[in-house]
């Protein structure tokens, strides 16, 4: 029995030695494949395009490729070619991992648009730290998706196409205290979202500093169906407005809900508010006298807006909504870094990305500030017999 | 005052829910001694086919009724799959079926109406009652919830104590191998418990969607979850301890997010659970002896 135990032991050293090699074969090959080809720009696309999210990370792909075609037919940037790779994470923030991996690896990418969310996002900012690719998230709002928690350093490789929540919070206060005149409002978040409470604590920090007062601040959680009792509460507190900045899904039955309880009242929320589920869910009439804050309205007036809307309905059939929009602007920020950069070298363009300045993009004129946020407006929206106007656009401070 | 009578309002238009569904738990555990954790989805499907209903352009009564009666083939076949072949096994092993079997309801909902949120059509135009200056208001959904769960809980007791089906289903609940003996269909007696229950869920899933309005495959979770608690509370194998049981949680439930903090609701909710298995483990309802219905 000895020399089989033996046997045993020396193939799997065989085994685990050649194993070993493999890896390390493979990582002086990843640091040779960093120096990347010359005739293109290869720039990775990581999407939710099944899964939860799946409708975010098709819309926000189909805004991309609108910029990239577009590029490419004029004859590309100094004659080359950019050749977009969007591959599917399954709103999954491991799967957000691995697709990063086999787009800097496999795909030569030297840079990455993607994700739509916070979470999947986050999911591959270590990663592209590591091997010094720049990120430019389309869509997540989370503060910690370019400036790292702990040591409150901004992350530099990262950078996003869309304003952070704390805005969002800050914007719906000024508008309640400057625009609607209010001065106490009732928070109702939803604690199981960060996205939320994000959202709230700028809200109440702003309408305080502003002279307003917080007169009641409850909470839900993601999945409730019955909020009678906490807006029956409210209720008696007699605010002039109530804030719920949460998802579409919950936001519908607390609108719906605080009607039925005759309570008339503004309420207002962020862009987790944009859905057409929300008017279903509500009812239009709920709805009325309601306000949110998002990217964009489909129904503005400028003129980029209106170019942009047409376009994408010509070409997908659908009106654009916050998702494909950041799309379109996060490539097109992209292109203009790439412009600058001239070469397909990350670093360079991760140089370029930093000095952004009045780029002229659909959802408003971006620069970069410290922490790679974009700073630019946020457009109001009212609700009108369940349809979204435009209401105004409050740009920061 | 006129706040804590709206609280109760709100609080009983959503007990009736849980006690709906507490119903079918509780009847179940009566017969054959399982918690059927697959309950609350049988309350997410008979949403469903009430949205399919509605959608068609049904009235109330009859989507709310085609709902039972589908529910009601639905709990029979889960019964006669899953759960017949196991009656002589261990009871963790038909537990951890149920549990097998709930997954299996809201996966395969995913996979067959997709996880996206459906809203109900205006199957009835909403009126509101206002009272004391308008600070209490009942909908005509509230008083429609409460009213059906009324009926169903009466129709239930008469099934139970006036119907031969109801006299076997309590013989076969006090002693099964004597029910047998005497010549009781103990197959069929433990089916119709099932079609009975899973009805009762299936009315609980389109009340709710007519009430709030939308609906996916992961709602039966938590009133699922909730209505074992209500069952327990009432007495687990006790038909009113449901009923009052579901009542009394949906109530507390308002009193605790009208008074004290709405985030600590749920943990209230699972709080009384362990209070009741602590202190009284049969019931408000439930007398220590082991049979009961």
């Amino acid at each position: 029995m000895q020399w089989k135990k033996s046997l045993v032991a020396a193939v799997s050293l065989v085994v685990t030695a050649s194993l070993l090699t493999a890896c390390s074969g493979g990582g002086s090959k990843e640091t040779a494949a960093n120096a990347p080809a010359a005739n293109e720009f290869v720039i990775g696309g990581n999407f939710e395009l099944s899964g939860g999210q799946a409708t975010f990370g098709k819309a926000a792909v189909n805004g991309a490729k609108m910029v990239f075609d577009k590029v490419n037919a004029e004859g590309g940037i100094n004659g080359k070619k950019i050749k977009f790779v969007a591959l599917d994470n399954k709103s999954e923030a491991t799967e957000s991992t691995n697709v990063a991996t086999k787009l800097i690896n496999s795909e030569k990418a030297v840079a990455i648009l993607g994700c739509t969310t916070s979470g999947d996002t986050l999911g591959m900012v270590q990663l592209a730290m590591d091997k010094k690719v720049p990120v430019l998230s389309t869509s997540a709002t989370n503060p910690k998706v370019t400036v790292d928690e702990n040591s409150k350093k901004t992350n530099d490789f990262i950078f996003r196409a869309c304003f952070i929540d704390p805005f969002q919070g800050t914007v719906m206060a000024n508008f309640t205290l400057n625009n609607l005149k209010l001065k106490t409002a009732a928070v109702l978040t939803d604690n199981q979202a960060p996205y939320s409470k994000g959202l709230a604590q700028f809200f109440k920090e702003s309408l305080v500093k502003g002279g307003g007062e917080i007169v009641a601040d409850e909470g839900y959680v993601t999945g409730d169906q019955d909020f009678k009792a906490t807006l029956t509460k409210i209720r008696g507190k007699n605010p002039d407005v109530i804030y719920v900045p949460g998802y579409y899904e919950e936001v519908g039955k607390i609108v719906k809900q605080a009607r039925e309880l005759g309570m008339n009242m503004p309420i207002m929320g962020g862009d987790g508010w944009d859905s057409p589920k929300l008017t279903e869910i509500a009812t239009a009439a709920a709805l009325n006298n309601t306000f949110f804050s998002n990217h964009y309205s489909s129904e503005d007036t400028d003129p980029l807006v209106v170019d942009f809307v047409k376009k994408y309905k010509e070409l997908y059939g659908e009106v654009p909504d916050s998702m494909a929009v950041l799309g379109y602007d996060g490539a097109l920020i992209m292109v203009d870094a790439l412009k600058r950069a001239g070469e397909p070298n990350p670093v360079k363009i991760k140089e370029a990305l930093v000095s952004t300045k009045d780029l002229q993009t659909v959802t408003g004129k971006i620069s970069y500030d410290e922490q790679h946020n974009p700073i630019k407006a946020a457009a109001i929206i009212e609700m009108k017999d369940g349809k979204q106007t435009f209401k105004d656009k409050v740009a920061p401070k | 005052m006129e706040v804590f009578i709206q609280q109760l309002i709100n609080g009983l238009s959503l007990g009736s829910i849980y006690a709906l569904i507490a119903l079918g738990y509780t009847m179940v555990y009566g017969i054959i001694r399982l918690i059927n954790f697959a309950h609350g989805d049988v309350y997410m499907v008979g949403a469903y086919v009430g949205f399919f209903a509605t959608t068609q352009g049904w009235g109330f009564l009859p989507s709310l009724i085609i709902s039972m009666v589908v529910c009601a083939i639905l709990g029979v076949v889960i019964e006669r799959l899953a759960y017949k072949p196991l009656r002589s096994a261990p009871k963790i092993a038909v537990l951890i079926t149920a549990i097998g079997v709930s997954f299996f309801l809201e996966n395969g909902g995913v996979l067959a109406v997709g996880a996206k949120i459906r809203t109900f059509p205006n199957v009835f135009q909403e009126v509101q009652y206002h009272f004391f200056n308008g600070t209490v208001v009942i909908t005509n959904r509230q008083i429609v919830i409460m009213v059906v769960t009324v009926l169903l809980m009466l129709l239930l007791q008469y099934i139970v104590h006036y119907t031969k089906t109801g006299k076997a289903m309590r013989a076969v609940s006090h002693d099964t191998q004597a029910a047998m003996l005497m010549g009781i269909n103990v197959d069929n007696t433990i089916s119709a418990t099932f079609a009975i229950g899973s009805s009762l869920a299936a009315a609980a899933g389109v009340l709710v969607g007519i009430y709030y309005n939308a609906i996916n495959p992961y709602m039966g979770i938590m009133p699922g979850l909730k209505a074992f608690v209500a069952a327990v509370v009432g007495g687990i194998g006790v038909i009113p301890g449901a009923f009052v049981g579901g009542l009394s949680l949906g109530v507390i439930e308002a009193l605790v997010s009208g008074y004290g903090q709405s985030l600590y609701r749920d943990a209230v909710a699972f709080a009384l659970l362990i209070i009741i298995l602590i202190v009284k483990p049969s019931g408000l309802f439930g007398s220590n002896v082991r049979e009961k219905v």
